[in-house]
């Protein structure tokens, strides 16, 4: 690498603070928005750079892809001229604080991050990572060492879920379908979502790829399709099997964190020899979970019956009269 | 490894510095997503410092990614519930502080 691998870093770096500057103080709400989504897909890179490739695979499904979804989404309801004026950037005028405090605290963080010991768990890991089931050490701590983080990782997830719906119905689909395309273009992609995250998942087990990235990947699938004009698989009129989905992937981590008190072993400590199938399905339900949940969020609501419509009508033209 | 330490800083004070200014509530998430984004570079550049790799910051910075999005969903439902609000109510938005409208 070298002096090469330094430039691209250099390069990077200067590039990820632009876009970050932008994201936050660009004048234009699009534009900043935009700027986040590609600070995002830039991340990515940088994550590849420090060799963080599960880390990657996550910023890109998930810090860029979904967030971005979400962002565009909650802009296009806020796009009104009204609400879109109040919300143009104001300039502060505090620099005279901004800059000598910023350069200290800069300096500072710097400085204090330069001299933080980084002793690393790595040897730790790789010594108990024979018994943990799976061959990939950043699986092994997700779902093993510290599966208790992901338990709660994806309770907060469901949290958010249920608070958004909470918060009243989701709101109908006004957007106007942009093009003819689009509709045919999600038909031939789904299938392309569903394996790509079929992949990840089994990879999860000896590779970079997981739960996670799986289930953001199926779960921009999902986004795409209802963008595409398709029916949401998730109605009201239903108590359909989609709830039992959405809560699947903690209830199945609850179950396998308390396996092991009621059958004598330690909190979350799996059966003797079957960790790596545990692990699998642990997996499979977690990331069936995440996409389904990924899509609720995007939701804005809880789900509204969407009724019957008709073939060739779903550009939802007509369900503005509806609102 | 010094230019991610450097660019973790910058991005900590870019964050932090949106944080209190930006004028609307979406800037604010904006500047909290930046925010976040420098803890997780700092946790990845120990993680990448330590001697062999270590996995352990690497499963908690994708923990933290989720935890992110979920935080990010929630706050955008309530800011585009506020805007709707406001738009409903004229008369209350000239009155309430400039956040308020989102």
């Amino acid at each position: 690498m070298g002096v090469a691998g330094l430039i691209f870093d250099g390069l990077l770096a200067l590039a990820l603070a632009w876009l970050a500057w932008q994201s936050t103080r660009a004048v234009d709400l699009f534009h900043a928005v935009v700027s986040f989504i590609v600070f995002g897909l830039l991340m990515a890179l940088a994550w590849v750079r420090l060799e963080a490739p599960d880390i990657a695979l996550a910023e890109a499904a998930i810090g860029a892809g979904a967030t971005g979804a979400l962002l565009l989404s909650a802009l296009d309801r806020l796009a009104t001229h009204d609400a879109r004026r109040r919300l143009l950037y104001e300039p502060a005028t505090a620099w005279g604080f901004w800059i000598p405090a910023g350069g200290a605290l800069l300096g500072g963080l710097t400085l204090a991050a330069w001299k933080l010991p980084a002793p690393g768990l790595g040897h730790e890991v790789l010594a108990a990572l024979k018994g943990s089931g799976v061959d990939h050490p950043v699986t092994a701590v997700l779902l093993n060492f510290r599966a208790l983080d992901t338990l709660l990782e994806i309770g907060v997830l469901l949290l958010a879920a249920v608070t958004i719906w909470s918060l009243g119905r989701a709101p109908s689909p006004v957007a106007a379908m942009p093009s003819p395309a689009l509709p045919a273009l999600g038909r031939l992609l789904f299938p392309v979502f569903v394996l790509v995250a079929a992949y990840l998942l089994w990879r999860g087990s000896h590779a970079p790829g997981g739960a996670f990235p799986a289930g953001a990947v199926l779960g921009a699938g999902a986004i795409l399709m209802r963008l595409a004009g398709a029916r949401s698989w998730i109605r009201s009129s239903e108590r359909g099997p989609w709830r039992w989905i959405l809560s699947l992937g903690l209830a199945m981590m609850l179950a396998a964190a308390v396996t092991g008190p009621l059958s004598g072993q330690a909190f979350f400590e799996y059966p003797p020899g079957t960790a790596g199938p545990m692990i699998l399905l642990l997996e499979v339900a977690a990331g069936l979970s995440i996409a389904l949940l990924l899509f609720a969020l995007y939701l804005r609501g809880e789900p509204r019956d969407d009724g019957p419509w008709p073939d060739g009508q779903r550009g939802d033209g007509q369900r503005e009269g509806v609102r | 490894m010094t230019v991610y330490l450097s660019l973790a800083g910058v991005l900590f004070l870019i964050g932090l510095h949106g944080f209190f200014t930006a004028g609307s509530l979406l800037r604010r998430l904006l500047a909290l997503n930046v925010l976040t984004t420098a803890v997780f570079l700092l946790f990845v550049v120990m993680a990448r410092l330590a001697e062999p790799l270590d996995p352990v910051p690497h499963a908690i910075v994708l923990t933290g990614i989720v935890v992110t999005v979920s935080n990010t969903a929630v706050a955008l439902a309530l800011v585009v519930r506020i805007a709707g609000r406001v738009r409903a109510h004229p008369d209350d938005a000239g009155s309430g502080s400039r956040g308020d409208a989102g």
